[in-house]
């Protein structure tokens, strides 16, 4: 690879500042008293207080995983922040309140609070630290009957709900990641839509860490009723900070009969600089539960950031003929490191599934899919299909596929393809050969690497995610 | 001026020297013929001049229109109207074959101040083009060169020669992996892009070729150099003698 290829991947991060704010953070380290003061700070219910000591206790009896792809050195869970919220009171009725300083960061996420996101018809509940610090077109979604707010607020408002779902897509106990999100979960987002209800704009999260050594725990709760649709975006920064910072999320969808939940992540947190010094450690579970016969869960990832990636996006396909789908781009460069995938567990008759993974390493990155497909006795019928594509951009990064494949049914078709390319000279040399430059080449090569993904992506994702992979290869190609 | 003036020319790749002073000057209107066996330097002064990264110049200068070619980037220098088509063209999988084709025609003609076509207007222009090398509009919607036969992948060749109008153009072994067919369908799409602006270098292995493209002149390639120049008739020469006698008079 010569060097002008090299050049093409390196644009420092443009989301790495800080925003200056009195934050009211809870002393570092984790214990039940800590579990205890996190619960009394928001006020939460009896039962809340004891789903969190549960999960604690079961959290203390496990093991951090170690089957992944990646390596890191161990995590000191005493060091970390497990609560941080910005100090002006956290109650904040109408836009106006909402602090300036803060304003002004989210402007330059780009993320307007104002008049323009309805416009774009979006409503965004905006996650800061731990604390939802306004939601949005919360009104005209009420008209409908959605329910769209802070995970806390939910707690308050519509605690049935809670009580009903929490933790019943990825029970407290399901992995150690899930347990400690379990006990100290401090924010996220809600959203329920009733029965018939299609969802009349795309809902939108915003999630960013600012405290340094905080780690961020939210949890978001997606239920679609009967025959209701929605669309939910996710998008993710993290100023820089030199230290690691830990963000262990769960996220669970659950789709009714004939329901049908579209979930987008573009995830661009703080991958640590060239020499893989600080960046964040995005341990997240995520899970969605197709209920319901007819019921659809589609996952479309655009993984760009963090030190290291491990997140497995899943379906677990209990309905008659619910469908799954996990359409994902990772990309790595420098020393990130990615473990990513997907389960399509089939439970249900004539339930089908489909995964397209495209995974881009750089520099001296890592990157791995692993997955799993699992097709049960009584899942007759069952269809999957997979696609699993790598690029290789350099020579010292690395790509692996851990596809796993569990059929305990005959009459079920599972059908897996995979390849390994190259975005190698002679690619290069002809885009150059035909005038075209390297930006504008890199960027064919990979959109093009990329276009089974993008396509299932809402178009204003589409066109971030394309800027966005253009911005990280920077400088590494050439 | 000449369009391409290459005087002593010598280049190497990963360290192995295989351009040895190359002399060669091309009018516009000409059509020259670089012949030659596996390893004479034929693909390398190909590649060399259109500034495939793989190749390092070691010696010799090369003026295309009067302007150092060496001082240009191989973007810069299709831009100014080099144009090499691949003796292996690459796939680029996902990428439509019109959306490149266009990226192409637009990077060019924002080059040169002219007019860029947005992709309803370009649609008119390639079907137009794309009629030149007898090719099916249904490849304009496929991926780069994916799953192309050897032919159609020659032929996606010249049709980005016709769009993008070259004033030189260096099609490197076009003729090789071609049947008879694709061999006359090729031919006849360079042969309506002939003109009196501009040149076209042909480099082969066989006389075949040249039959359906009239060369001007014929050059032979031998150990990294030019060692004998004539009329087509050499070309017939190298037919039916082989390269032995021209390698002995070297």
């Amino acid at each position: 690879m010569s060097t002008t290829l090299q050049h093409l991947v390196n644009q420092p991060y443009r989301h790495g500042f800080v925003t200056e704010i009195e934050t009211e953070v809870v002393p570092k380290g984790l214990s039940e008293d800590v579990i205890r003061l996190i619960s009394e700070k928001k006020g939460e219910p009896e039962w809340l207080l004891e789903f969190r000591l549960s999960a604690y206790r079961h959290w203390l009896t496990m093991e951090d995983p170690s089957w992944a792809k990646v390596s890191h050195p161990p995590i000191d869970f005493q060091e970390i922040i497990y609560f941080a919220q910005p100090k002006p009171k956290p109650q904040l009725a109408s836009m106006d309140e909402v602090d300036p300083e803060l304003r002004r960061t989210f402007e330059k996420l780009g993320v307007p609070l104002h008049e323009q996101k309805i416009m774009a018809g979006v409503a965004v509940d905006v996650i800061f630290d731990s604390v939802s610090v306004t939601t949005t077109y919360k009104a005209k979604l009420a008209e409908e009957g959605i329910v769209f707010c802070s995970l806390s607020e939910a707690v308050k408002a519509h605690p049935e709900l809670v009580k009903q779902y929490l933790g019943s897509v990825v029970p407290p106990s399901d992995n150690f990641y899930a347990a400690l999100n379990s006990a100290v979960f401090t924010e996220g987002s809600f959203c329920f839509i009733p029965k018939g209800v299609k969802c009349p704009m795309d809902l939108s999260t915003y999630f960013r860490i600012n405290t340094e050594g905080s780690g961020q725990f939210e949890r978001t709760l997606i239920i679609a009723e009967e025959g209701a649709q929605v669309s939910y975006l996710e998008g993710c920064t993290a100023p820089q900070f030199d230290t690691n910072q830990l963000h262990a999320a769960v996220v669970e969808l659950v789709a009714l009969d004939h329901a049908d939940i579209k979930y987008s992540t573009v995830q661009n947190w703080y991958a640590g600089d060239e020499k893989g010094v600080g960046g964040i450690y995005n341990f997240v579970t995520k899970r969605g539960l197709c209920r319901g016969v007819n019921s659809k869960i589609s996952w479309t990832q655009v993984e760009t950031g963090s030190a290291i990636t491990w997140k497995y996006p899943s379906c677990i396909l209990l309905g008659d003929h619910s469908v799954g789908e996990f359409y994902s781009v990772a990309l790595t460069n420098h020393l990130q490191q990615a473990d990513t995938g997907t389960k399509m567990v089939h439970v249900g008759k004539h339930t089908r599934s489909t995964i397209v993974s495209k995974g881009i390493s750089a520099g001296k990155s890592a990157n791995s899919y692993r997955g799993l497909v699992k097709i049960g006795p009584r899942a007759v019928g069952a269809r999957n299909y997979s696609q699993c594509d790598s690029m290789l951009i350099g020579d010292l990064c690395s790509a692996n596929t851990y596809p796993t494949v569990e059929v305990q049914n005959e009459q079920a078709v599972v059908e897996h393809e995979a390849s390994t390319s190259k975005i190698g000279e002679d690619q290069m040399f002809l885009f150059a050969s035909r005038g075209i430059g390297q930006e504008d080449a890199v960027s064919m090569i990979i959109n093009g690497f990329c276009r089974d993904v993008f396509m299932h992506l809402p178009l204003e994702f589409a066109v971030e995610a394309t800027k966005l992979l253009g911005l990280k290869l920077e400088g590494s190609v050439g | 001026m000449k369009l391409l003036d290459v005087k002593g020319l010598k280049a190497s790749v990963d360290g192995v020297s295989i351009l040895k002073g190359v002399d060669l000057s091309i009018d516009r209107g000409e059509v020259h013929a670089i012949m030659g066996l596996n390893g004479s330097g034929k693909s390398t002064l190909s590649k060399v001049l259109a500034g495939h990264p793989a190749y390092t110049v070691t010696g010799g200068e090369v003026w295309f229109e009067g302007r150092n070619l060496f001082e240009l980037a191989p973007e810069e220098r299709a831009r100014a109207g080099l144009f090499l088509a691949f003796q292996y063209p690459v796939e680029v999988p996902g990428v439509s074959n019109s959306a490149f084709l266009r990226l192409a025609y637009n990077t060019l003609q924002a080059s040169k101040g002219g007019e860029e076509l947005d992709p309803l207007e370009f649609d008119d222009l390639v079907r137009e083009k794309i009629k030149v090398v007898e090719m099916d509009p249904a490849f304009l919607d496929r991926s780069v060169n994916e799953g192309f036969s050897g032919g159609e992948k020659k032929r996606n060749e010249i049709l980005q020669m016709a769009l993008l109008e070259p004033k030189l153009a260096i099609l490197d072994e076009t003729d090789s992996g071609l049947d008879i067919d694709a061999l006359r369908i090729v031919a006849n799409g360079v042969n309506s892009l002939r003109s009196k602006e501009n040149a076209i270098v042909m480099v082969t292995h066989y006389q075949r070729l040249l039959n359906y493209i009239v060369p001007d002149y014929v050059h032979v390639m031998h150990g990294g150099r030019i060692v004998k120049t004539g009329d087509k008739g050499l070309a017939l020469e190298l037919e039916e003698r082989g390269y032995d006698w021209v390698r002995a008079a070297a």
